[in-house]
């Protein structure tokens, strides 16, 4: 960006090479807070406009949708495909359980999401920002909605300048009103994620869903209105902490929607363009008809070079395109493009293009690594499980025949959607007596335990040995789970103690 | 990078700086936007708005209290009372079980574990131990070696009762302090000891005259440690033949035992807990183990 700057300047008169700083000007009369400027994006269409609109539909229609797909579990299980299970502790998707202590999931998918976050910066700049950050796509349909009643950004800008009439407060009205519908079927979106859907909604319909619902629907309503329809722009530019991050990641090989100053500078009006061409002057591609400018959704200027504001969707290459077609110029004067092959083009070089560097390859490798090992234990993760606890206090019982005994608290998961008996087996200290409280005592001497569907049961256990030991002896055990088919075996390690 | 500082600080970003400068690297003045200024004069009307309706300002000998009346202590009660509506049903359920119905019903079993649990931790846990080991002087819970009894009903009772508690319903009885008292002589004592020591296989004095201890035992201990030392759970007399030592088993232990008596209290629960608690209570320590 910087070089472009620099000569955009100089072509303007501006002296940028001047030896020294300027001198330093306080600006002690200036405005502490600026009012924020309104935008009036202007419609364009091409390339990625399309794109935009196909991610948009795409994006929401999941999002408002998804909630309403069922997958059957059979009797002990919801019935919704995705399900966001608070009061059961459980997280549903399609085939996949997640119990809370398979939390590690969740840290893996938000490891991938933050390393393709950078993978698409080192790639191809601000995509998730551009194209599918909620913020974006929600902005994206709510300009759509006000260009639909108030027209495109010139018949608006004359319709806000004429001042107030009946026609404009009733336009304003229908605006708010859609944006408003927007948000709340947003906000009752939401909530479908945290309960069975049809459920909820004849709750919310026959106004008997709990409160919590009407207070997240009003949250989230609130929100998107808000920020969709007032915050806009407001919100890349001042509270969102990715372009900060962004700036930090990006290098001179990363492709990011850039103007070519190379080509468009010095910039010239159409006609004085022909006549220093006949005077066998140069001048550049840039007509400076700001078309780009207009169609801005963050209001910037992509000729001064890239910017925080900048959220690189697009439009302004679909603008210009559009400009330079009409001219019969070649298009892509704005264009996705890299910082180095613009200073290459400016010394006559060959542009290079470097998609294998060491971050990109570093990216796609933690990505497949972290997805590798999430789909490995996904698929041989156990539906069942044990886990054991010696008893802490007393950490050995002397009874008064002089054995000894400790006591375990031993927590049985069952994961899958049918009651199974488990069979306790304790190995490590021969002629043990293993009493289970509760339990009941299968045929062949070994403690049963039943635990219900998709539970977990803690159960206290208690093994008694007359042998001598050693004093303080700590002898390992194996405690082995093994459901009524025999198929599946859980085990899990402990100490009998001695005192 | 050069560059870009230059076009910062070229005029056409039309914003001045502060006048600070730091290596070379000056700070421009970009206005805040003015939605941020308004948000902070909302968190001012909100900050009042507090005040109003919740309890905030200190005065003189109380506070200004809100126009909602609000009260954290309130606020305890009323989860209380929905947590005990929640538990309601299951509450109910083994107020109407008998003990030994509980520990056969793995849904009541598991419910009263949890309640005896945190029970036990709040009342019992001080003196008994948070898994009922017990200390010197405190019995160990989890063992098969019970003063009082260790059936269901014989722990029930002796948690509502207590020992030595003052309750009329409450065990009796105390381990006499025969040397301070004057009833027996420091040698008959050490006599005793030695005696009472081999009652359970442990090693005695040399030379130690066990018959005599034995004579002394009959004549002084037996009526409330039985004949052969096996103790009575009507009295709350310990069995001297088996591993168990409430006190110790080490014969200066025995002779101190002998010579001060003993007389730990137990308190009486059934004025300080409800009669559900109390059966969960006793069945959580039934369950530790040694119960009968």
């Amino acid at each position: 960006m910087c070089p472009g700057s620099a000569t955009a300047l100089a072509s303007q008169g501006v002296t940028a090479a001047q030896p020294g700083p300027p001198p330093l000007e306080p600006d002690d009369n200036g405005p502490l807070y600026e009012a924020r400027k309104k935008i009036y994006p202007q419609n364009v269409s091409g390339t990625f406009r399309r794109l935009k609109w196909a991610m948009l539909v795409v994006g929401l229609g999941i999002y408002y949708f998804l909630p309403f797909v069922r997958w059957d579990r059979g009797p002990n299980a919801p019935h919704q495909a995705v399900l966001i299970d608070i009061p059961g502790r459980r997280f549903y998707f399609f085939f996949i359980e997640i119990w809370p202590q398979e939390i590690y999931y969740l840290t893996g998918l938000l490891i991938i999401a933050a390393m393709t976050l950078f993978l698409m910066n080192a790639l191809a700049g601000r995509v998730w920002c551009g194209y599918l950050c909620p913020q974006t796509v929600w902005t994206d349909l709510y300009i759509a909605i006000e260009r639909w009643i108030e027209g495109d950004r010139r018949k608006h800008l004359k319709r806000d300048q004429q001042g107030w009439s009946f026609e404009r407060a009733a336009r304003a009205a229908s605006k708010h009103f859609w944006w408003l519908m927007i948000a709340w079927w947003t906000g009752g979106a939401w909530v479908l994620y945290f309960a069975d859907a049809p459920t909820l909604i004849k709750g919310l319909a026959t106004f008997q869903a709990p409160l919590v619902a009407y207070v997240f629907i009003g949250i989230l309503t609130f929100t998107t209105y808000t920020l969709a329809g007032w915050m806009r722009e407001q919100v890349c530019i001042y509270m969102c902490p990715w372009p900060r991050i962004q700036a930090a990641l990006t290098d001179e090989y990363a492709f990011n929607v850039t103007y070519r100053y190379d080509r468009g500078e010095p910039r010239t009006s159409l006609k004085k363009a022909a006549t220093l061409h006949a005077e066998g002057q140069a001048a550049g591609d840039c007509i400076d008809c700001l078309q780009c400018v207009y169609a801005c959704p963050s209001g910037v200027d992509i000729r001064t070079g890239p910017e925080l504001a900048c959220i690189q969707c697009g439009l302004c290459i679909d603008a210009c395109d559009a400009v330079m077609a009409k001219i019969g110029r070649p298009t892509r004067l704005i264009a996705y493009d890299t910082d180095v092959n613009i200073e290459r083009r400016r010394e006559g070089l060959e542009p290079v293009y470097k998609i294998v560097r060491t971050r990109t390859v570093l990216y796609a490798v933690i990505i497949t690594v972290i997805a590798a090992v999430m789909a490995y234990t996904m698929a041989t993760r156990r539906n069942d499980g044990v886990n054991v606890i010696h008893d802490r206090n007393p950490l050995f019982v002397r009874l008064s025949d002089g054995a000894v005994r400790n006591g375990y608290a031993v927590h049985i998961l069952n994961k899958t959607l049918e009651t199974q008996r488990f069979a306790l087996r304790i190995s490590g200290l021969p002629d043990a007596n293993v009493e289970v409280i509760g339990g009941e005592l299968h045929a062949n001497g070994d403690p049963v335990i039943d635990v219900g569907p998709d539970q977990s049961r803690e159960v206290r256990v208690l093994v008694t040995t007359h042998q001598r030991l050693d004093p303080e002896a700590s002898i390992p055990l194996t405690f082995t789970v093994v459901s009524s088919e025999g198929a599946v075996a859980a085990s899990a390690a402990d100490h009998f103690l001695a005192p | 990078m050069d560059d870009r500082t230059k076009k910062q600080d070229a005029p056409e970003t039309q914003v001045g700086t502060t006048g600070h400068e730091w290596d070379g690297i000056r700070e421009l003045n970009t206005p805040l936007p003015r939605w941020w200024l308004w948000l902070f004069y909302a968190t001012i009307v909100w900050a009042v708005g507090y005040w109003i309706v919740y309890p905030s300002w200190p005065l003189l000998s109380s506070y200004s209290n809100g126009v909602l009346n609000w009260h954290s202590r309130a606020v305890v009660a009323t989860d209380l009372a929905a947590l005990q509506t929640a538990r309601g049903p299951m509450m109910a359920k083994l107020a109407q079980a008998s003990l030994q119905d509980i520990e056969t019903t793995p849904e009541l079993l598991d419910f009263a574990r949890a309640l005896g649990r945190r029970a036990f931790a709040d009342n019992c846990a001080p003196c008994h131990g948070s898994g009922g080991g017990g200390a010197k002087g405190y019995p160990n819970l989890t063992d098969d070696d019970w003063l009082w009894g260790g059936t269901l009903a014989e722990i029930s009772q002796t948690i509502t009762h207590g020992a030595r508690s003052g309750d009329d319903q409450g065990h009796q009885g105390s381990m006499p302090a025969f040397g301070r008292d004057g009833m027996l002589k420091r040698d008959d004592i050490v006599s005793v000891a030695d005696y009472v020591r081999s009652l359970s296989g442990l090693s005695t004095t040399e030379g130690a005259d066990l018959a005599r201890g034995a004579k002394i035992f009959a004549d002084n201990c037996a009526p409330c440690h039985g004949p052969q030392g096996k103790g009575s759970r009507s009295v709350g007399a310990p069995n001297l033949t088996d591993q168990i030592w409430l006190y110790g088993p080490d014969t200066k232990t025995i002779i101190d035992g002998v010579w001060n008596g003993h007389g730990g209290v137990m308190p009486a629960w059934g004025g300080k807990l409800d009669p559900v608690t109390i059966k969960a209570l006793a069945v959580y320590v039934h369950t530790f183990g040694g119960g009968e």
